[in-house]
């Protein structure tokens, strides 16, 4: 199907993006990459009133050192993610992110603001407790990723803001783990556990509404904490049983025996 | 709205509706109806075209947003009459049938022989797997994929 129509604008700095979503009133949606939002726009489950395309935006495609972190900016795309080498755990995923023609246009920001709970980046900012810069009309705010995924396809963010990068901790071992019936496909079941500042941290994408942080240490005790609801891809038995095997593979390869 | 961009070596300075996709524009205003357009929604790959030298779902980009782009689709590789090596390859190693995903799955490959020269077979079936056939069982594809890798 062909998308509804659409005011489209073309802003070129953050100040201009957050005026044009002020000016939509909480009808104006931003496109980045548009690998989640045309397909949802496409079958009409979306229709916003205005897009503002961020894609020309001065200043949102940085991705380096931080501090501890790597920064990368809301627009560095998939595949800029899989090549680079600052971050092991974030080229590792984004290189199970849909097909190659899919990492050349989605971006960090797109994927971490779009909130998929069984999306890669998402699991990974919760993983490793990364920081999201948000950019609103009272200026920038800091979201710990664990407070911004409110549910499926949502956040805690505000209609009017937007999120302009992403702080990720460096983890010293890791390890990554998914399912998918498919290659590309989005994931039944992912894993990321990161030892960050001495800390192991688990968390596990496609079990709930939201990238789950586990508390289990060692991968056996994963099943207990986990409520997945079943849908036509998997049972909720089924999928706690991956989550488990998942877990044992993302420790087994961050050589983790257990998180104490 | 007005979109300046280069389809497969032509200018085309045009004005579009803004939700046309690239895809639309290609195939009503450039004439590209060799770009095939099948789920709409990004999942079959046919659309695949060439932006600024990566490979793109033109119908999950909108035609605005190719403002300035170079594009290249399955018809712009030909030259002169003689086919691309790929195209003569899928031709010879049986790569298509119908011939609907072929546009998708030779712009996909272009991009793939660019930039892994030389690739076996295993990278040729994870770089291809965003483009799906219903004919051919795919052996035909990588078969063709790998003789145009080999003979470069």
């Amino acid at each position: 199907m062909k998308c509804a129509p659409f005011e489209y604008v073309r802003p070129t700095s953050v100040d201009d993006v957050l005026a044009a979503l002020a000016e939509a009133d909480g009808e104006g949606k931003i496109l980045a990459g548009g690998q989640s939002l045309v397909p949802v726009m496409a079958l009409r489950m979306a229709r916003p009133a205005v897009l503002v395309d961020v894609n020309r935006v001065d200043g949102l495609s940085a991705l380096d050192h931080a501090g501890g972190n790597v920064h990368v900016g809301a627009l560095v795309r998939h595949q800029a993610l899989a090549a680079q080498t600052l971050h092991p755990l974030l080229a590792e995923a984004a290189r199970h992110i849909g097909h190659t023609a899919v990492r050349t246009r989605g971006t960090a920001g797109g994927s971490i603001a779009h909130a998929d709970p069984a999306a890669e980046l998402p699991v990974v900012a919760v993983a490793t407790g990364a920081t999201v810069t948000v950019a609103g009309p009272q200026g920038d705010r800091w979201v710990a990723a664990e407070d911004l995924f409110a549910g499926p396809l949502m956040t805690t963010l505000d209609p009017g803001e937007m999120v302009t990068g992403v702080d990720f901790p460096v983890p010293t071992r890791w390890g990554f783990a998914e399912f998918a019936r498919r290659h590309g496909d989005f994931a039944l079941v992912t894993v990321v556990v990161a030892e960050v500042g001495g800390e192991v941290r688990t968390a596990v994408g496609g079990v709930g509404p939201v990238p789950v942080r586990a508390r289990a240490t060692r991968p056996e005790e994963l099943a207990d904490e986990l409520s997945p609801t079943g849908d036509l891809h998997g049972t909720a038995d089924f999928r706690r049983g991956v989550a488990v095997e998942m877990a044992r593979r993302a420790f087994a390869s961050a050589g983790i025996r257990e998180a104490a | 709205m007005n979109v300046d961009m280069i389809v497969d070596g032509e200018r085309f300075e045009l004005d579009v509706e803004p939700r046309h996709t690239l895809a639309d524009v290609l195939r009503e205003q450039c004439g590209r109806t060799g770009t095939h357009v099948g789920c709409e929604h990004g999942v079959c790959g046919a659309c695949t075209v060439l932006v600024d030298d990566e490979p793109v779902r033109s119908c999950l980009m909108f035609a605005v947003q190719a403002e300035g782009a170079v594009v290249r689709t399955v018809e712009g590789l030909e030259q002169d009459g003689t086919l691309h090596p790929l195209q003569q390859a899928f031709v010879d190693r049986h790569g298509l049938q119908c011939g609907f995903c072929t546009p998708g799955m030779l712009m996909t490959a272009v991009h793939l022989l660019d930039t892994h020269p030389g690739a076996d077979r295993e990278t040729i079936r994870e770089e291809m797997s965003g483009n799906i056939c219903r004919c051919t069982g795919y052996a035909g594809i990588v078969d063709a994929i790998e003789e145009a890798a080999r003979s470069r």
